[in-house]
């Protein structure tokens, strides 16, 4: 680095700047969105002057949408929830099946495991459409359907490939001689993925779980289908924002900024394992 | 019979045969390393007797037990790893008392056998550093400490000394034979280092392409080498090798080396004629004043112990000569060069294999 040009230095800044503002400015200007009423949003020229208000959040989290034509009840607070039950339920689960699922394929070649491995990541290719025609049916017949358990069930076709194939990678990367010490010293196999392989795969846990509920969280097409106004998660909800009258866009805003903070929180919450989690894996055998 | 009995071992991985047959016993409190060059099947052993790699044929006893297909946990086993395996996440003191943990044993007792140990070892200071916070040495001893801890009946030692440095091996070197003595444990031990190889072994198993080629006390191997490969893999400087065809007259086997005739202790009949390679340990060699064969001195290295110097034959062969640095080296270049007869090791030139003397019953036989 310490060779590095005064050009340089200023190129990267500038580029770094750029790459800021480009992925930050949408989520900047909904945030101001979501302070703003309907006019002040769709005035133009747009400004950056306006007198802040909390209205926007106070019909969200009241579930009263007022405008200008008429005034409806919607439920957003109660999809935030169903948000919150469908991902925390699915990740769970996902991770209760896919971390030893993915010991077992990390550690034990055995006949076909290559083969139920990949079937596992293929449920990522088919279009989700062309599961759920079939499925509503089935669910319908079996009464799963408009069922939180029907859902975590169907979530797991995006969550539970996701965990497996990543932890795996985790797995491979642990040296089997640090297993093999352990079990030689005296401790069943099962102890040593408890003390040795989860606490050393922890970081890459903590990642495949966060990128597992962020998908989960903005899973939009599963619950359109299959979920019923009251189990519906936010991403669907939202759509109760277009109304007759038009797109009210600060609440939209503002519902935004909500469902973005479970998420957000999350992830600067697990960061510090994802970091301490690179400096152990940095330590060899 | 042995307290650690191998019979037959075989394991293939894929298509690459890596332990052929292998057979093997330790006596109860025995020290036997496991020598060869990387790649000879010696991990793969040691691992099929911790238990970490079935074996796909024959049969692991420990103390006349059957524990071919016994999980590790329950082999009683104590194992040093040559990549030390310590637990990364866990202080140097956790990593010794993993091995103890496992048994029914008050706190109390675990740290004053941990505490024992690591005295033992040099590395109380350290017991609550992460691995990563240790230095080579250290981290081998904990490696070490762990192993020897819970006092197993068999100990594995996978080339500890490989990743410390020159220092410590040499430090170690000396240390580790009384350290395992004191245990009494039975022990495998492999290196690649024939010096470590020859200051802790009882009995040396040299391996060579998952296939026991020769087994013997340390002297045995260095004095009677099964093969011209063994003989170059023990011994600094390595052995000389020169081709030679062995005549026979009524004064029994010689050769010639520069026009000087070299006799051979012992009968070997049916050697004579025979495409062979004479081997001469560089410190069997010495300069004479008569006798002997005469070559050319080209260089002389000396070494804080030893002086080793390069000689030609008058066929410009090369020759290595080790001898006590006190002990002068004649001014040259023209030198006669002395060999006792049964310093010369005789191989056959096409197998490699050593031509071994018919034992003297035979001459007796004979002559009557």
């Amino acid at each position: 680095m310490d060779h590095t040009s005064f050009l340089e230095r200023w190129f990267r800044r500038a580029a770094l700047t750029v790459i800021i503002i480009f992925f930050m400015f949408p989520i900047f200007w909904i945030v101001l969105m979501s302070l703003q009423t309907n006019e002040t949003i769709l005035r133009s020229p747009p400004s950056m002057s306006f007198a802040p208000t909390l209205d926007n959040y106070t019909a969200i989290l009241a579930g009263r949408l007022d405008s200008n034509v008429a005034s409806m009840g919607i439920d957003f607070v109660n999809n935030l929830m169903n948000s919150i039950i469908l991902s925390v339920c699915s990740v769970a689960v996902a991770l209760a099946l896919g971390v030893p699922a993915a010991y077992a394929f990390a550690r034990h070649k055995f006949r076909g495991s290559e083969d139920i491995a990949f079937t596992l990541l293929s449920f990522r290719f088919a279009p989700p459409l062309l599961v759920l025609l079939p499925l509503t049916l089935y669910f319908q017949e079996i009464g799963l359907a408009d069922t939180y358990l029907g859902l975590v069930w169907v979530y797991q076709l995006i969550c539970l490939p996701l965990i497996l194939w990543i932890v795996r990678g985790y797995f491979e990367d642990i040296s089997p001689d640090i297993e093999y010490a352990y079990r030689i010293a005296g401790h069943s196999w099962f102890s040593t993925f408890r003390k040795i392989a989860l606490p050393l795969a922890g970081p890459g846990i903590a990642a495949a779980g966060l990128l597992a509920f962020i998908f989960a969280w903005n899973n939009f097409i599963f619950a359109l289908v299959l979920a019923s106004a009251d189990k519906q998660p936010v991403t669907v909800g939202a759509l109760a924002f277009v109304t007759a009258s038009g797109i009210q866009y600060g609440q939209i805003a503002a519902a935004i900024v909500l469902s973005i903070a479970p998420t957000l929180a999350l992830a600067l919450w697990a960061q510090r394992y994802l970091v301490e989690g690179l400096s152990l894996g940095a330590v060899k055998g | 019979m042995g307290f650690l009995e191998l019979t037959s071992l075989t394991k293939t991985f894929g298509t690459e045969t890596v332990l052929d047959g292998v057979s093997l016993s330790v006596p109860e409190g025995g020290t036997l390393v496991l020598f060869g060059k990387s790649g000879a099947g010696k991990t793969v052993l040691l691992r099929s007797v911790a238990g970490a790699i079935e074996p796909d044929g024959g049969t692991i006893l420990i103390g006349s037990e059957d524990v071919t297909d016994v999980p590790p946990e329950y082999r009683g086993i104590g194992m040093a790893f040559q990549n030390f395996a310590l637990f990364p996440h866990m202080s140097a003191y956790d990593n010794i008392a993993s091995s103890l943990t496992s048994k029914r044993m008050s706190a109390s007792e675990i740290r004053t056998k941990v505490q024992a140990v690591a005295e033992l070892l040099k590395i109380e200071h350290v017991l609550s550093h992460a691995p990563k916070a240790l230095s080579n040495g250290q981290k081998q001893r904990t490696a070490l400490a762990r192993a020897l801890v819970s006092e197993p009946r068999v100990l594995l030692l996978d080339d500890p000394l490989r990743n410390v440095d020159a220092k410590l091996r040499f430090e170690m070197r000396l240390e580790l034979p009384r350290l395992l003595a004191d245990r009494g444990a039975t022990i495998i031990y492999v290196t690649q280092d024939y010096k470590e190889a020859m200051a802790l072994g009882d009995r040396i198993a040299v391996l060579d392409q998952g296939k026991i080629v020769q087994i013997g006390s340390p002297a045995d191997i260095y004095r009677r080498p099964a093969n011209t490969q063994i003989a170059q893999l023990f011994g600094d400087p390595t052995i000389n090798l020169l081709d030679i065809v062995p005549k026979e007259d009524e004064r029994g086997l010689h050769g010639f080396i520069s026009d000087q005739r070299v006799d051979f202790h012992g009968r070997f009949p049916g050697v004579a004629g025979r495409d062979c390679i004479v081997g001469l340990r560089p410190e069997a060699l010495s300069f004479t004043e008569t006798g002997g064969f005469p070559v050319t001195i080209e260089a002389v290295t000396p070494f804080n112990e030893k002086t080793v110097t390069l000689v030609t034959t008058l066929r410009g062969r090369e020759i290595l000569l080790s001898q006590p640095a006190q002990d002068p080296v004649p001014a040259g270049p023209e030198v006669n060069l002395g060999i006792a007869a049964q310093d010369a090791i005789l191989f056959d030139r096409a197998t490699g294999d050593r031509i071994a003397p018919e034992p003297d019953g035979n001459r007796v036989e004979e002559a009557a």
